[in-house]
Order: structure tokens, then C-alpha cells, then sequence
């Protein structure tokens, strides 16, 4: 039994996730129209490759990546294109993107899908490449590009995969589903994965509240054979934090400022494995996700394999959304979601679930009352920082005691936030503060090369004068010298010589009259 | 709007309101042995305090429901009416009632913003400045009639109706003790009877009784309160000094009499001027039962509380500096 371990702070609220009947899973309809957004990752958009007006199939990719820090995007069934255009998407920020729009065809028509059942043979290079052409990003909320992910560079030693089955957040039961449902898939995914890094272990960590999940991972593992660890831990928010997972099961934390690979570990989401083996052993490029749509808003919670690029009022229209005045749809759960300020937008690569609570279950919050440093915050806070002294500092826009109580090493969990008494937005502030102190930075950064860019004008421009100065000294130097060795001086000619043109001249000129 | 979209059941009226319910054993048993005294004051000084801060919430430009609905004006004014004299004129309540809620908290901008413990500058401030009346403090049930409810409030505005207001608190006799063993002194006078004397003893118990549900109700944690009380412990052990004419007074002496465990689970607790990581409140607690020791022993005050948790109010900032928790991540490097 390996030994779990208890990270500092966490909370418990109410998990509500039996709502959204975890485990049974259905596809959503499909809509007329899919709104495809280029940057369904963390990097940068993906660019189109195909133009309004044309027809495409079911996994034929139609943006293709754009450089390392980004991944492709494939249409999840047939039909034609009919606008490439700014619209909303579910972004905190409620601004629009860039997105292709496929009208669908209802024929569901594919392309080929060629796969490799014999995976262990082929070369982790080539396995990569194929999960970044399949469009692969981590699909457990940031969408980080997978492929990065699997290429941790040459100092860096991969000895585990860990496959993060935590799903922490309250309502959500997407990875629930997803393990219950696809055990085989996964199983073979994180081997696929373990293959492509080179790494000895794989360890599945599933939270202890989702026993359905754990019973049919374990069957998984025992009929595959392989040599896969499936270990439990006590629920409690945020285990699932990657920092926080790999600190419960194995007791090391990732270095401030660091990446998981740096201790020896790749840590994914279930989803993004499942979506490695099918890229690999089915070819199938990443087009569909299982998404919770569940809160008391709606009249039949659920779970859904969803194209994506469906727009979140189809969703909440198929799960029976009877919306109140002001009705919130959070993109995620209740601790790290985002209300959507536009349901017409898609969902992504990165939509774990749609949360459309009543008032009475997520109340709206009151306004914020003065702080009155109780500690709660920090008692709560799984990075050990202290919340209040970081608000404090945040309001005052102090950004040194902001480095100091080291601001970017808080995760925005919102443990601190949901204990507080006085009600206070914490991790709105500390948002704010980071995006300040990102802005200043480049600011610095701009004025520095400015500056240098200055300085290094001047320099040429001084370098050049001087230059000038030393060929025109050496000039002088020379006719000096030669004068001095007896030889005619240069300027006493040359006025000897302008002095007899003249005498020519006036001589002639004083012939003129004489005509 | 941004996440969390959760909130937890914690409300700040709800942390307050846990911190006056917690009082009620020590008042009680403080009204049991002294009489009405400390209700009467509690009372009065409350309901000066509520309209103080409504006036001057008002005056501010903050909505003063607000501010009243939190409670934490009525904690800062039970705080302080309990360690007022059971029997004190009423204008010696209206002063320090009015001094902790103007001079300890809305100068500063109101709850949260106070650098020091409102009830102990009210407290301090009158201990300066009327020594007599706060050095009375009423002798224990059973060594003299305790006053009823009605002498009580007539005494309130009509000074003298009652007549033992005063005695010595076991504090006082042993500072006053010249050429008895320690032993003997607790042993020549009734009132001594008990670690702490009579009533002290009990009053003591009850505010640890009321410490350790809001422990249990994770109002605060146990650092501050077991720092205070194992330094104040330990510093009595080393003056202890065998217990001769000389002596300090037990441990056991320290902890049971005067304001010991009312401060250490009610006044150093006030999270708005102590220290704020767990290290820190470590430290700001044992340095207060240090001083709380030194103060009672070679100072020249009743008791001690009040001065050592505003020396260390001062240095709360200080200490937050030099204790900050490792944060997650930095375990192996020197940041």
C-alpha cells in the first residue's frame, strides 16, 4: 500500500455530485450548427485550413497548429463550412474569438481513421506527434497541449505517469463517468503515455468518494495485466490540484515555480489518456467529450459525450434548463468555474461540466464585509500561503510584500475564499494583483529595451563620430608630416594654384572690352 | 462575478456571536461569586457601545446596521465590562466603553482595521487614569454579603450604597506579602483558599470551559492560548523560588487568578491585532504570558493582561514578518 499523504489546508463543501448520475453516460443530440473556436488550449490558435463554403467529414482537420505551444482542430462530424469569424466562446474575460462554424450535415460521414494496435512498437517520437495532430490539450481544465506535456526535454528523467482521477470539485463527475465507462480505454491510454516518456511507473490516483470509478479501473488493470498502481485517498478539496495529488501520493512537492516533470512526473487528466489511446490505436483525432451538466436549474442532470463546438443553450436546452431571471451557467464547478456571459458559446476541449445552479443552492454573494485576519483563509489555503496578509498587500497594490508572501505560488483553488466569514471575492484580488504585476513586468521589460535600445544608439552614433574624428586627425597627421619632410604643402599649393587661375582669368577678362 | 461560486456557512456575526455564547460560563460564575456587578456592566457598557457605533458608523458614511449586525461591537464591549470592577461608577464604564470604541477601533477605520485590542486600550486607559476605581474589585460571596440586583443599580448612580466594593485580589496580597512563605500566605487568609482564590479560581475554569468550545469550534487556534499559558507556566516555575517569602507564586497560582484565562482564550485570540501565520501566534502568545509573568510580579499593576497584549499588538507586525509559513513548493530552497 503506498502511503498517502495529507496536504496542508482544504475544505469540504457539499459535493452534490450524485446530482449529474455519474457513470451514466449518453451522447448529446447533435446541433445544426458547431462553433469550433482555433484556441480550444493554453498557446496559440490554431490556423484555418479550410474555407467557407467547403464540405468537410467527420475528423478531418480543418485548423492545423501553429508551432509547438499549439494543437490542431478536427471537425467532429460531416458537413460544410459556413463563417470563419469572431464569436463568443466561454472565456472569464466573455470576450469573442476566432472560430470556424460547421453546419452539420445529420450524414455524420469520417474520414479513414487509420490506427496502431501494435503501439509498443512504434517510437515515442512519432506516438507524440500523433497525439499533437490529434488535437490532444489536457482536458481536465487548463488545456495545456499534451504534446508539450510528453516532451519534458532531455534533463529531465520521467519515472512515473500518474493519472489524475481526483475531480475534486463539487458537481462534477465528468472523470467519474468517464472511468466507469471507458476503464479499458484509460487503462490503455495511460500505458500509451507511460510508453511515449519512458516511465517505469504508472500510478492512477481516484478520490475515495467515487467507489463505482475505483472498482471498474481496478477490474481494468487486472485485465490488461499490467503493472498499473491504483491508489485512494481521503476526498477533501483540492487534492486535485496537480501539486496537490502529487504531494498526497508522494509525499514530494513540485519546486515553486517548477513543473511536475521536474520531480520525475507526467501527471494527466483521465480524459486526455482516454484521448491518447484513441489517437494512437484508433487514429481518431480529439472531436468529442464527456461533459456534466447537472445543478438544480435543470430538470435531468447528466452526464454527455458532446461534439465539440456545441453551444452551451443546445446543452441546457437537452438537459432541461428552466431558467430564472438571471439564471448563471458556470463554466466548471463551483470553486474554479467561470460564469458564461454568453450562451451561444461553444464547448471546448476544456468544458468538464455546465453548472446551472439555483439561488437557493449557490447563493449569490453578499457583499463583502472588512477583514478581520481570523486565519481561516490560511488554515484553508493547500499552498500554505497566508490569504489575508496577500489581500491586504493586493489592495494596497504592494507588489514586493506581494512577492514576498509569494502571490503566483496560489493556485486560485478558492478554499480561502469559501471559509471566509467576512465574505471577501479573496481570489478575485489576488486575479487582479497577478495580472498587475504581469502588466508591470512587461512594462519594465518594454521601458528596459527602450532604453537599451537607446543606449545602443548612442553608442554607434558616438563610436561613428569618433571614428570620423580619428580619420580626419589622421588626415592631418598626414599632410603635416609631409610638409614637414620638405615636400610641397597641399593647402599652400592649392592657394598657389587658385591664385594663378584668377590672374588668368582677369587678364582675359581685360581683353573683353577690346572687342 | 468569479469563482469561488460557493461559500461556506462562516459569517462574521456568526464568529462573534460564538465568542459572546463562549463568555457566558465565565460571567456567570463571575455574577455567582461577586455578584451582579459584572452584568450591570456588561449591560451598560453594551448598550453604549451600540449606540456609539451606530452614531459614529453614521457619521462616517457606512451603513451602521451593518456595522452593529456583526456583533463585534458587543464583543469588544463584554470583553472590557468583564474586566471592569463588578461594582465600577457608571461613568467609569461610559469612559471605557467610549475610549475602546472610538480610540481603540473607529479612529482606525472600524472593524478589522485596529492595530490594538480595543477592549485593552479602554481598559488601559482607565487603569491610567482612575487607579483608584479600577483597583476595586469586590470581595468574593462568603467573606461578605454580595449585593442584590437593585442595590447594584442604585449603587451604579449612587455611589457608596453598597460598602465592601473593596478587597484585595489574591493578585494584590501576594504582591503586598513581605515576610510569609508562600504556602503560608495561601493558607493565613480565606480568600486564598484554592489555586487562585475563591471566585478567581472558578472564573478561571469557566473561561477555559468557554476557550475550549470555540477550540472546538474552530473559532480560533490553540497556539496563542497555549503559548500564553505554558510561558506564564514556565516563568512561574523559575520564580518560584521554593515557595519563600520571596516568591513569584506557583504556576498553578498564575494560572488560575487574576485575568489569565479570560485573556488567554478571549483577548490575545482577537485576530484582528495579534500575529497572523501559527508560528507567529505562537510567539506573540508566549511572549505575552512572559510579560503578563514579569508585569505581575515586579510591576506595579493589579493585573498585567491589558499592557502585555498592547506591548505585543505593537510588535504583532514585526512578527508576522519573521514568520511567514513555508509555502508549498519552497520546502528545499531558500526563498
Amino acid at each position: 500500500m503506498r502511503a498517502i499523504h495529507d496536504i496542508h489546508g482544504g475544505v469540504h463543501p457539499p459535493e452534490r455530485k450524485e446530482l449529474s448520475q455519474p457513470g451514466q453516460l449518453t451522447d448529446a443530440p447533435l446541433p445544426t450548427h458547431l462553433v469550433l473556436p482555433l484556441r480550444q488550449h493554453l498557446g496559440v490558435p490554431a490556423a484555418p485550413c479550410v474555407a467557407v463554403g467547403d464540405t468537410v467529414l467527420g475528423g478531418q482537420q480543418i485548423a492545423e497548429a501553429q508551432g509547438p505551444m499549439s494543437v490542431p482542430v478536427h471537425a467532429p462530424t460531416s458537413g460544410s463550412i459556413v463563417a470563419i469569424e469572431s464569436r463568443p466562446i466561454a472565456h472569464a474575460s466573455g470576450l469573442e474569438d476566432h472560430c470556424i462554424v460547421l453546419e452539420t450535415d445529420g450524414r455524420n460521414q469520417w474520414v479513414t481513421c487509420a490506427g496502431t494496435a501494435d503501439w509498443h512498437a512504434e517510437d515515442p517520437v512519432t506516438l507524440v506527434e500523433r497525439i499533437k495532430d490529434a488535437g490532444i490539450a489536457g482536458m481536465g481544465g487548463a488545456g495545456f497541449p499534451t504534446a508539450v506535456k510528453l516532451t519534458p526535454g532531455p534533463t529531465r528523467n520521467i519515472e512515473t505517469v500518474l493519472i489524475n482521477g481526483t475531480e475534486c470539485e463539487p458537481y462534477i463527475t465528468a472523470d467519474d463517468t468517464l472511468m466507469q465507462c471507458h476503464a479499458d480505454e484509460l487503462v490503455e491510454g495511460a500505458q500509451i503515455l507511460a510508453h511515449v516518456v519512458s516511465a517505469d511507473a504508472i500510478l492512477i490516483g481516484i478520490e475515495d468518494n467515487k467507489p463505482a470509478a475505483i472498482a471498474r479501473v481496478a477490474a481494468a488493470i487486472e485485465r490488461s495485466g499490467a503493472d498499473i498502481e491504483l491508489a485512494t485517498f481521503p476526498t477533501k478539496y483540492p487534492s486535485g490540484g496537480e501539486k496537490q495529488i502529487i504531494e498526497i501520493l508522494t509525499g514530494q512537492q513540485v519546486p515553486s515555480g517548477g513543473i511536475p516533470a521536474d520531480i520525475g512526473l507526467v501527471c494527466v487528466n483521465p480524459g486526455t489518456a482516454v484521448a491518447a489511446k484513441r489517437a494512437i490505436v484508433d487514429g481518431k483525432p480529439l472531436t468529442h467529450r464527456i461533459v456534466t451538466l447537472t445543478g438544480e436549474s435543470l430538470s435531468t442532470p447528466q452526464n454527455v459525450t458532446a461534439c465539440l463546438g456545441t453551444p452551451i443553450t443546445w446543452l441546457m436546452a437537452h438537459a432541461g434548463l428552466s431558467a430564472a431571471p438571471q439564471q448563471r451557467i458556470i463554466h466548471g464547478g463551483p470553486m474554479m468555474g467561470f460564469a458564461v456571459s454568453n450562451l451561444e458559446a461553444p464547448i471546448t476541449k476544456i468544458t468538464n461540466c455546465l453548472l446551472a445552479p439555483t439561488v437557493a443552492e449557490l447563493p449569490l454573494p453578499e457583499p463583502a464585509k472588512p477583514c478581520i485576519r481570523c486565519g481561516h483563509c490560511a488554515e484553508a489555503c493547500p499552498a500554505s500561503l497566508l490569504p489575508q496578509q496577500l489581500y491586504w498587500y493586493a489592495r494596497a497594490k504592494d507588489q514586493e510584500q506581494l512577492a514576498e508572501h509569494r502571490l503566483f505560488d496560489c493556485i486560485e483553488c478558492g478554499a480561502c475564499a469559501y471559509v471566509c466569514p467576512s465574505q471577501i471575492p479573496l481570489v478575485q484580488y489576488y486575479r487582479a494583483a497577478k495580472g498587475q504585476i504581469r502588466d508591470s513586468e512587461q512594462e519594465k521589460r518594454r521601458s528596459d529595451n527602450s532604453r537599451e535600445r537607446f543606449e545602443a544608439r548612442q553608442a554607434r552614433l558616438e563610436a561613428e563620430a569618433a571614428a570620423r574624428e580619428a580619420k580626419r586627425a589622421a588626415r592631418k597627421a598626414a599632410a603635416a608630416d609631409k610638409a614637414a619632410e620638405g615636400g610641397v604643402d597641399p593647402i599652400q599649393a592649392a592657394i598657389e594654384r587658385a591664385k594663378a587661375r584668377k590672374a588668368e582669368q582677369d587678364q582675359g577678362a581685360d581683353k573683353e572690352p577690346a572687342h | 462575478m468569479t469563482s469561488p461560486h460557493a461559500a461556506g456557512q462562516s459569517k462574521v456575526s456568526s464568529v462573534m456571536r460564538d465568542v459572546l455564547l463562549a463568555t457566558l460560563p465565565g460571567v456567570v460564575v463571575l455574577t455567582a461569586y461577586f455578584g451582579p456587578g459584572t452584568l450591570v456592566n456588561i449591560v451598560l457598557g453594551g448598550l453604549i457601545a451600540v449606540a456609539c457605533e451606530y452614531a459614529v458608523t453614521a457619521w462616517r458614511g457606512r451603513d451602521p446596521r451593518v456595522a452593529i449586525s456583526d456583533l463585534s461591537i458587543l464583543v469588544t464591549s463584554t470583553l472590557l465590562c468583564i474586566a471592569l470592577p463588578p461594582y465600577a461608577p457608571w461613568w467609569l464604564i461610559v469612559i471605557g466603553v467610549l475610549t475602546a470604541v472610538l480610540l481603540g477601533k473607529q479612529v482606525f477605520g472600524g472593524l478589522g482595521y485596529n492595530p490594538f485590542n480595543p477592549a485593552m486600550v479602554g481598559y488601559v486607559v482607565l487603569l491610567i487614569s482612575f487607579p483608584v476605581q479600577m483597583s476595586a474589585w469586590a470581595p468574593p460571596r462568603g467573606l461578605t454579603d454580595v449585593p442584590g440586583l437593585g442595590e447594584t443599580l442604585r449603587h451604579l448612580f449612587a455611589p457608596g450604597t453598597i460598602d465592601a466594593v473593596t478587597a484585595a485580589t489574591p493578585l494584590d496580597l501576594l504582591r503586598q506579602n513581605t515576610g510569609l512563605l508562600f504556602d503560608d500566605l495561601m493558607s493565613s487568609r480565606p480568600e486564598l483558599v484554592g489555586w487562585g482564590g475563591v471566585g478567581w479560581l472558578q472564573a478561571n475554569i469557566a473561561f477555559l470551559v468557554g476557550g475550549i468550545w470555540l477550540l472546538y469550534r474552530k473559532t480560533f487556534t490553540w497556539h496563542a492560548p497555549l503559548a500564553m499559558l505554558a510561558a506564564l507556566s514556565f516563568c512561574a516555575l523559575i520564580g518560584y523560588d521554593g515557595g519563600s517569602s520571596e516568591s513569584g507564586g506557583s504556576a498553578l497560582f498564575h494560572l488560575f487568578s487574576g485575568a489569565t484565562m479570560f485573556a488567554a482564550f478571549f483577548i490575545i485570540t482577537d485576530p484582528v491585532s495579534s500575529a497572523v501565520s501559527n508560528r507567529g501566534r505562537l510567539i506573540f502568545g508566549a511572549l505575552i504570558g512572559a510579560l503578563v509573568y514579569l508585569i505581575r510580579v515586579l510591576g506595579n499593576y493589579p493585573d498585567a493582561v491589558a499592557f502585555a497584549v498592547l506591548i505585543l499588538n505593537f510588535c504583532a507586525p514585526f512578527i508576522d514578518h519573521y514568520t511567514q509559513p513555508k509555502v508549498y513548493g519552497t520546502r528545499n530552497k531558500d526563498v
